[in-house]
């Protein structure tokens, strides 16, 4: 079944395939140039959902699993990560994986290289920053990283399984602490699956409140990404000047709905905030002044040259690995590759306002962080646009029971790439099973491929680059 | 022994924490913020050696020697240098050797110190620092010996103390590649940027922070005032050689603090060099040093 974003169909609509014609269908598609953009097993049923990028087309296919299948990742990369989480989350196994260990529940066995001068490091979960923790086994000969293992899960929290059976009064506090600082991004990702199986109308004021959300937690992080980047060369001005600007827009944030983070801000049927007209002139000038300072520290940062140096050749992900792993995001638009939501699969303000796709042809770190760059500058023109046009109306619409047996997948262009949920209801219209997909999950893989014959110094840059969520992932 | 030997001895050790509050705030005012109080480094090492220590069980007698050790070292170190007008506390023929073998023993106990904590972080910070010292080491001789070639003299006495009336003495042949070559020099012994960061928290990057990242308390300390004195030891040296002809010691002093604030300049204004770059970065200045040694034969 072919579906758009945010679109319900019924249940019994999914494409239903034997097993071996979908395990066919889906390396066919793949190589065609679609991506799983989720892969999940409800009940023994094996549901994928394949994004045709170039149409905007998100095609649902199904097949009923018994206790094994013959593992697609052999012949379709993409499928490694989401065939590990099905195992360990159903126990149906895909035969002739290559490494089932489980991605949440604790990994105890890791590749080894052995040899004469092969060392191995292991770093975290408990890590010196600040950071969320996660586990990383480098297999290294002297400083040369030949292997990097990621190992996660520390903060799996079983929110999947709490959704079930709602949606209730818990779920947009889940969604919007399910990675923290996506807090705009998931809730809108849920918002647009609880009004496609409602169904309800947004207002256009409720759809450009949220674009405007969205753009500012794009900008926030970007922002302080650009900032610990600088920090993690040692490079001193643009670190400091990135961390205070990014204080500005979640300040900005804030401003709107009293959340830095933007809790509360996006509501299913709507916006829970209005931007009044004091407001817009306020946030207008904010906008500009905190523009103002970062262009300033961008400038310092690419104009130095022993920044670039640092940035340049590091971390270097082929065009060619990041195709293979479907990767999203600034990561894959870093690699050269066109993949926005917001432009694939415009929905909201963006089906009526395009961005235009940042890219950048390296794949290093360099790429990464100039992508983020090209990025905060489009999406703070795109702010200043909606501002100046605000559509009048209400914010809020009333949002219905959900419908009964259905299915609905949504995307939304998160600041670290596409978030995906899929939704199945029961008979009574309750979430038989929610499924996430942060950017992370993703993502992960391709962070420790880049990392292969690359210096251990330059993991923590690297590691920057993508800046992948940990709570994200691990849900 | 003389009392203004002693004197040189006294300000050094009571100023040396001092010159990482002054780089601090460059920083911190580069960076558009108030930054640490000058002090902060003399709080630091009160506060610490009030504290308790805690030793892992993989450690021997030899984790515990190496903050003591590299203490000792570095203040034996200080004694063999004169500042200014003030003459060293002793000075013989060949004193610099010592003082670059004491220079190289604290390192020898810092690194299998860190070894000895067991932790393939250290042991990594640990063979960065061998290679790195391995080629920082040298060019540091090689400063020596046109300075001594220049002074006729092995002694660091000779070589920079100064006498009243007379101009031409102590100074040394080519200051300006001589300079450049010993803050080169400088830079990497003290752990400084661009060659390793000090304010980061990331182990796999680190050089120097790594291998006292099991010390705490009082051995913590320990390891904050030796660095203080052992970037107080190479400051001198540098500006030693800049200011040669300056017969004030009031002048090395404020020369010091001037290359604090040079140190805090360049932290703020450039990123940290590659890991694999380093390497160029030192035996460059070794081959500045040894362009230095040329003319001073020539």
């Amino acid at each position: 079944m072919r579906l758009r974003n945010a679109q319900c169909i019924s249940r019994a609509d999914i494409t239903a395939f034997p097993i071996d014609d979908f395990r066919s269908h889906i390396v066919k598609a793949v190589n065609q140039g679609a991506r799983i953009a989720a892969f999940f097993c409800h009940d023994g049923l094996l549901i994928a959902v394949l994004a045709r990028d170039e149409e905007g087309i998100l095609e649902t296919i199904s097949s009923r699993a018994n206790a094994a299948y013959a593992s697609i990742t052999p012949d379709c990369p993409q499928a490694h990560w989401f065939e590990r989480e099905i195992y360990e989350q159903s126990g149906v196994k895909p035969e002739g994986h290559p490494n089932l260990n489980p991605i949440r529940s604790g990994q105890s066995e890791f590749f080894r290289v052995d040899g004469e001068e092969v060392h191995e490091v292991a770093v975290g979960p408990v890590h010196a920053g600040i950071i969320e923790p996660g586990h990383f086994r480098f297999q290294c000969h002297g400083e040369n990283v030949l292997h990097l293992e990621i190992a996660l899960g520390y903060q799996h929290r079983g929110v999947e399984a709490a959704l079930v059976g709602g949606p209730d009064k818990r779920a947009i506090h889940l969604m919007e602490t399910l990675a923290g600082d996506t807090t705009i991004g998931h809730a809108t990702a849920y918002a647009q699956i609880i009004e496609a199986l409602s169904p309800a109308r947004l207002s256009a004021r409720a759809m450009v409140v949220r674009g405007i959300a969205l753009e500012l937690e794009r900008l926030a992080n970007h922002t302080g990404d650009l900032g610990a980047l600088a920090n993690d060369v040692g490079y001193l001005p643009t670190g400091a000047y990135c961390g205070r600007v990014r204080g500005d827009f979640l300040n900005m944030t804030a401003l709107i709905c009293g959340s830095r983070f933007g809790r509360g801000l996006v509501r299913p049927g709507g916006a829970g905030f209005d931007i009044d007209a004091s407001l817009v002139d306020e946030l207008s000038d904010r906008l500009d002044l905190a523009f103002r300072d970062l262009a300033g520290a961008a400038d310092l940062l690419w104009n130095s040259a022993s920044v670039m140096a640092r940035f340049e050749n590091v971390g270097t992900l082929s065009l060619e690995t990041a195709l293979k792993l479907g990767i999203v995001g600034p990561a894959a638009r870093a690699c050269g590759i066109e993949r926005d939501v917001r432009h694939d699969f415009a929905n909201g303000v963006f089906g009526f306002s395009q961005i235009p796709i940042s890219t950048a042809p390296s794949g290093d770190a360099f790429a990464r962080a100039f992508v983020r760059w090209l990025e905060i500058q489009r999406s703070a023109a795109f702010i200043r646009e909606q501002l100046e046009h605000l559509p009048i109306g209400s914010i809020g619409s009333q949002v219905h029971a959900l419908a009964p047996d259905s299915f609905c997948v949504s995307l939304v262009e998160g600041w670290r790439g596409e978030i995906c949920h899929a939704a199945l209801t029961d008979s009574s219209g309750r979430f038989a099973q929610y499924k996430i997909i942060d950017p992370s999950f993703h993502n992960w893989f391709a962070l420790a491929m880049a990392m292969r014959n690359q210096q251990i110094s330059d993991f923590p840059l690297c590691n920057k680059s993508f800046n992948l969520s940990y709570c994200g992932h691990d849900l | 022994m003389s009392v203004p030997s002693l004197v040189h001895m006294a300000i050094a050790m009571i100023t040396a924490p001092l010159i990482f509050g002054i780089i601090n705030r460059t920083k911190s005012l580069f960076g558009g913020r108030e930054g640490p109080p000058l002090l902060q480094q003399y709080f630091d090492i009160a506060k610490l050696l009030q504290k308790g220590t805690v030793y892992s069980r993989t450690t021997s007698w030899v984790f515990r020697a190496g903050p003591v050790i590299g203490l000792a070292c570095v203040l034996i170190a200080l004694a063999l240098l004169p500042l200014g007008p003030l003459p060293a506390l002793c000075s013989f023929p060949g004193d610099f050797i010592v003082m670059i073998g004491l220079l190289a023993v604290m390192r020898f106990f810092t690194m299998l110190a860190a070894i000895d904590a067991g932790s393939s972080f250290e042991g990594m910070g640990a063979s960065r620092e061998a290679t790195f010292s391995a080629l920082a080491e040298p060019a540091l001789f090689l400063c020596f010996a046109a300075i001594s070639q220049k002074a006729a003299s092995l002694s660091l006495s000779d070589m920079f103390l100064r006498h009243s009336g007379d101009a031409t003495h102590g100074s040394a042949p080519a200051p300006a590649l001589l300079a450049v070559a010993l803050f080169v020099v400088f830079l990497a012994e003290n752990a400084r940027i661009p060659v390793d960061d000090p304010n980061t928290h990331l182990e796999l990057t680190m050089i120097h922070e790594v291998m006292a990242l099991d010390y705490g308390g009082p051995d913590l300390a320990f390891i904050f005032y030796a660095s203080a004195l052992k970037l107080w030891i190479l400051g001198a040296l540098v500006v030693n050689v800049v200011l040669s002809g300056i017969e004030s010691a009031w002048a090395v002093l404020a020369g010091l603090f001037f290359l604090a604030i040079i140190v805090g300049a360049v932290e703020s204004t450039m990123a940290r060099l590659k890991l694999l770059r380093v390497p160029q970065l030192l035996i460059g200045a070794g081959a500045l040093a040894m362009l230095t040694l040329i003319v001073a034969m020539g």
